[in-house]
């Protein structure tokens, strides 16, 4: 019973580690989009937002704040209304966890 | 039998060690060789990407014939004299500093069969996955009396940047005051759909400023202007009033070269001091050569989710040269996006990996209508699951011509270079 148990909870962890690999690699592609304008990994090269590093509570909110037109700006605004929710978080989650 | 909550919590935790690892110490991922063929904003940044995705472990070698990097996008500030073409070129050593291989050379054959590519000069190479992005080249049946001789010496394109950028500026410097500069645009698709406009705007903006008298004529093959109309438009009204003229359903028929006419569909004629001929465009010339070019034997089809080519296995098309949905537009930025979705699908079916989930892409481009102001138009794009499209309401242009986009254009370009060759 006792090794039925671990062995589930391998086959469980083997599946989640897939999982996280899949969803951190998605998250990377995901963000690599935002590049082209504020640098490789979001280290701007100067006159855009640098992004690596930004929190990411900081980066969810005005990026919502951006597609909902709360908070003005040039692009972004017409950039943010192709992200879901979800998809914004992974974005900031990986800009969060660069330096 | 269920797991009890606190094997699952054990189960987690481990993941998230595991999950750590595997994001932070990264070792070499996917193993194997990636031939690139070409050099521009599409080639260079699929090249970093995947050296810097798979960890250095694909090998990746570049194929560019030119020995450096000129961009086409700010070289209409080249034509107008605000730049120099040394500000719009960027070395490939940065490559080199990421492990690329770049061979200065041109391919001129693909056997997709035994996966090689033929170079002109340096013989073959052999891959495992190829990327093809060769740009655009010229369809020159489309200017009656135009040929590839004329069109490199007296009657420029300018529509790939390098010398042909500095020898235009050079005929527009020696314009006599007074002279008439005509601008002949061909039919959509063709590269970068208001570089035409953006470049009628530069040249009166240098001619308002240095020759007075002389006239900009803009004969567009097109019905309208193809790309951000009434912002052009109002530039034109506003800064520009008795220099330049929009004539737009002016089809080529004629081209007399040695006095600088061109006759167009309905029977007028243009002669002009500095005549720049925009021909008409399809996937540059490798792509046909290989039989890449499956859509109206003129781009590149392709399955969008990893960029690879419905002609051939194992070949991975991006840019210009693809057969773009509607609204989709041969532009350098937009190259870039398929360079990520390319390369991130080229690391993960080089590790044994199943294609990644497609990603949202999206394009900038940014026009100057003056030296100090400039307009764009955004779009991000969703895979709907055949292609990429932009959601509805999503998207859109400037509101007016404005001074802080034209210093967003010049970061846009520096970053952009930065991110695809550095």
């Amino acid at each position: 019973m006792k090794y039925r148990k671990i062995a589930l909870a391998v086959s469980l962890l083997g599946l989640a580690s897939a999982a996280y690999a899949d969803n951190h690699t998605l998250s990377r592609n995901m963000a690599s989009a935002c590049a082209s304008c504020h640098g490789t990994n979001g280290n701007s090269v100067g006159g855009m937002d640098p992004l690596a590093g930004m929190p990411k509570d900081e980066m969810i909110r005005k990026v919502k704040d951006f597609r909902s037109g709360a908070k003005p700006a040039t692009v972004m605004h017409q950039l943010a209304k192709g992200y879901t929710d979800q998809q914004i978080e992974m974005i900031a989650n990986y800009y969060a966890a660069q330096k | 039998m269920t797991l009890n909550r606190r094997d699952f919590i054990k189960a987690a935790g481990a993941t998230v060690a595991i999950g750590s690892l595997y994001g932070c110490a990264g070792g070499a991922k996917g193993s194997g060789h990636v031939v690139v063929i070409g050099g521009g904003y599409g080639g260079a940044t699929v090249a970093k990407y995947i050296r810097m995705w798979s960890n250095g472990g694909i090998d990746v070698t570049l194929v560019e014939p030119n020995p450096a990097f000129v961009s086409c996008p700010i070289s209409n500030l080249v034509l107008a004299g605000e730049k120099t073409i040394a500000d719009i070129t960027t070395s490939y050593d940065g490559l080199k500093k990421h492990g690329v291989k770049i061979v200065h050379d041109t391919a001129i054959g693909i056997d997709p069969a035994k996966r090689v590519v033929t170079l002109s000069k340096s013989g073959t190479l052999s891959y495992d996955r190829l990327v093809v992005s060769p740009g655009i080249d010229f369809i020159w049946e489309s200017v009656p009396g135009l040929t590839p001789a004329l069109s490199d010496g007296k009657i420029l394109h300018a529509w790939k940047a390098g010398p042909q950028t500095v020898a235009l500026r050079k005929q527009l410097e020696a314009m006599r005051d007074g002279g008439t500069y005509a601008l002949c645009i061909p039919k959509a698709p063709y590269r970068c759909p208001p570089g035409p406009y953006e470049r009628a705007s530069m040249i009166a903006h240098y001619l308002k400023a240095k020759k007075p008298k002389s006239k900009v004529l803009i004969l567009d093959a097109n019905a309208d202007v193809t790309s951000k109309g009434p912002l052009f438009k109002k530039a034109w009204a506003d800064l520009y009033g008795g220099i330049l003229e929009y004539r737009g359903n002016h089809s080529i028929t004629k081209l007399d070269a040695a006095s600088q006419t061109v006759e167009f569909e309905f029977g007028d004629k243009v002669k002009a001091d500095v005549l720049n001929i925009v021909p008409g465009q399809k996937a540059g010339l490798i792509a046909s050569a290989a039989g890449l070019t499956n859509v109206g034997g003129r781009w590149c089809g392709v399955d969008w989710k990893t960029m690879e080519s419905t002609a051939h296995k194992n070949v991975h098309v991006l840019g210009d040269a693809t057969s773009a949905t509607a609204g989709m537009p041969k532009s350098g930025h937009m190259t870039t996006q398929h360079a990520k979705v390319a390369a991130a699908a080229i690391v993960d079916l080089m590790s044994g990996l199943p294609a990644p989930d497609p990603m949202v892409i999206a394009n900038t481009c940014y026009s100057f209508v003056s030296a100090k102001e400039a307009i764009h138009v955004a779009h991000p794009y969703v895979f709907n699951g055949k292609e990429f499209a932009v959601p509805k309401g999503a998207g859109g242009v400037s509101s007016a011509r404005n001074e802080p986009e034209a210093k967003y254009a010049i970061a846009w370009a520096k970053n952009i270079w930065a991110d695809a060759l550095l």
